[in-house]
């Protein structure tokens, strides 16, 4: 059984990422990493990859309208559900979902659909130990399908070793990107940030995650930052019976870091440093 | 009718916050609708007091497969371009979580045993506050495709003076739906390496949709000159530059306006206001 770790936020931005290569630099390559936010893959900016391997990945179709056989008749454009057949028989490629129903109705086959390619998955060597991640093309949908390539492709090497561990740096929101990235895991660390509007946010998130039966633990980060939010997501979290595993100080020392490509647990250890790494070790022992 | 899409490739950068301090500002003078189109995260309602609120549900069609005429042939299945159904030795299944709603199946079906059935898959709330209008679309948990609700938010919208869509951060199919067709998309981001590349793909999202844009960069004191490098390689118009403010995020945590409570925050949005109306101008005049 390959244990996978999944780190999620419900909304971007809450220092997800820079937590993820923090860990990934203290499991000390004894994780498999996956960077699951195929939209902005960002991981790489921190733990600086080595690509070794690079693929295309392409899992839908896109329709091609053969202009010497289509006619013009209309049948395609009234049938299809995306609007994406404009009035000279063009297909936007942004629009179409490649369902094929213009291919089935059209009555001169001159509609076929080709694979189009949605982006590309690779892997490399860091010195948080082996990455997979991907990028996917400007615009594309999709994501879901790359998110499940990426995390099939870390699972299968971490089965090779003898502790098999996946650590996924997974994507914000809740939709299918999120979706793939709990599916089969052990475990969810959910980083929360206090406002308002996170209170809502990771309501949503843990919801996602009792709905797949993954269970899940808390991190509040900059949680000095607003005391009384901290508060609220704390009683939210008692409400929901998820622990909070570790909270985490504000800090420009992660802006810093970031800057020099570098995670806040190594270089000197300070306050905020300090507290990530007892977050990563009862994350271990809470949730694993 | 201009309508002006708030984006970022990445979450947090402060989009909401443009979004919600830019309508308010534009809601003084001008008939202003707000759509909140980050259905995974939907948060702009926090900061308005909403009045005569209206949720209705938005339903996809999803395939309805009646058993005493399906012969089990399997056609449906082969012809899902999304594995949505799958025909076992003794009965049919569709999966509706994995359903684009396309009418394939239905259409295909040599038995006709396929009907649609309208399924529930989130909301769209609508609502006034202080004379701008509101709308916020919300998809439910464990639900995939926000597209179907983002579209029902913007078709809420139509026939207004001014529209600011509040968009979901990144750049895939649900920014796409949320940014298409707008005729103008502000990108959020930050003076990050994480801001630059996320700004990257936003960027290309924008050309690949034909949709002008230009840049807001936030918390601009706190990072190195990427962006602006960038900004200025590319030739892309940067529309404002806020600068890090403790009280900015104290306002924000609590679900208030900054425009409302500090009055250089009002000039900073009307500045950005200004800005954006001589770049709508000049797209309106060259369009
Ligand atoms: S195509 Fe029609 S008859 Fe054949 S398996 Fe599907 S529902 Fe049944
Ligand atoms: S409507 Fe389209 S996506 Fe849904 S089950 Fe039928 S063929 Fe598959």
């Amino acid at each position: 059984m390959v244990e996978e770790l999944v780190i999620l936020s419900g909304k971007g931005g809450t220092g997800k990422t820079s937590l993820a290569a923090s860990f990934a630099v203290m499991g000390e390559r004894e994780w498999i990493l996956a960077d699951c936010d195929v939209d902005a893959p960002n991981l790489q900016y921190l733990l600086e990859p080595t690509i070794e391997e690079q693929h295309p990945f392409s899992s839908s179709a896109i329709a091609r309208i053969d202009k010497d056989r289509c006619d013009e008749c209309g049948l395609c454009r009234t049938h299809c559900r995306f609007d994406s057949i404009d009035s000279t028989f063009e297909v936007d490629d942004v629009g179409c979902e490649g369902c094929g129903l213009c291919s089935y109705v059209c009555p001169r086959s001159a509609i076929a659909m080709q694979p189009r390619l949605s982006g590309y998955w690779f892997r490399s060597q860091t010195r948080g130990g082996i990455m997979l991640h991907a990028q996917l093309g400007f615009g594309e949908g999709n994501s879901g399908k790359l998110v499940a390539r990426v995390k099939e492709e870390a699972r299968q090497i971490a089965q090779a070793s003898p502790l098999p561990r996946v650590l996924v740096d997974g994507p914000p929101g809740v939709g299918c990107p999120v979706i793939a990235a709990l599916s089969g895991a052990t475990a969810a660390l959910l980083v929360a940030e206090p406002s308002i509007s996170a209170l809502g946010d990771l309501e949503r998130i843990a919801e996602v995650c009792a709905h797949f039966q993954v269970p899940a633990g808390i991190c509040i980060n900059r949680f000095d930052a607003q005391p009384v939010y901290s508060d609220h997501i704390a009683s939210l979290a008692k409400r929901l019976a998820l622990p909070i595993l570790g909270r985490i100080p504000y800090d420009e020392q992660f802006t810093w870091a970031l800057l020099e490509g570098r995670t806040i647990v190594e270089g000197d250890t300070n306050r905020a440093g300090k507290a990530v790494r007892a977050l990563w070790q009862e994350t271990v022992t809470t949730l694993l | 009718m201009p309508s002006i899409a708030c984006a970022s490739g990445k979450g947090g950068t402060g989009k909401t916050t443009v979004a919600t301090n830019l309508a308010r500002i534009m809601a003084y003078e001008r008939d202003t609708h707000l759509v909140d189109c980050d259905v995974e995260g939907p948060n702009a309602h926090h900061f308005f007091t909403l009045e005569s609120t209206q949720r209705s549900p938005v339903h996809v069609p999803v395939p309805h497969i009646d058993l005493s005429h399906c012969d089990l042939c399997g056609v449906c299945s082969d012809a899902c371009a999304f594995h949505a159904i799958s025909v076992l030795a003794d009965t049919a299944l569709v999966f509706p979580e994995l359903c684009h709603g396309c009418g394939v199946c239905a259409y295909i079906c040599p038995r006709n045993a396929i009907t649609e059935r309208p399924r529930t898959i989130g909301s769209v709330l609508e609502a006034t506050c202080d004379g701008m209008a509101f709308t916020g679309g919300s998809l439910n948990p464990g639900e995939p495709m926000p597209p179907p609700i983002i579209q029902a938010a913007k078709k809420t919208a139509r026939g207004r003076d001014y529209i600011i869509i509040d968009a979901s951060p990144g750049s895939t199919c649900a920014t796409v739906e949320a940014v298409h067709g707008t005729n103008f998309c502000l990108l959020v981001t930050e003076p990050t390496p994480f801001g630059l590349s996320d700004l990257r793909m936003a960027v290309g999202m924008c050309r690949r949709l034909d949709v002008p844009y230009g840049v807001v960069i936030n918390r601009s004191d706190l990072g190195d000159g990427r962006v602006e490098d960038y900004c200025k390689e590319e030739a892309i118009p940067v529309l404002g530059r806020f600068p890090s403010d403790r009280c900015i995020a104290d306002v924000y945590a609590r679900g208030a306006l900054i425009v409302d409570h500090n009055s250089a925050w009002e000039d900073r949005f009307r500045g950005l206001l200004m800005a954006l109306d001589r770049l709508l101008k000049r797209e309106v005049n060259h369009g």
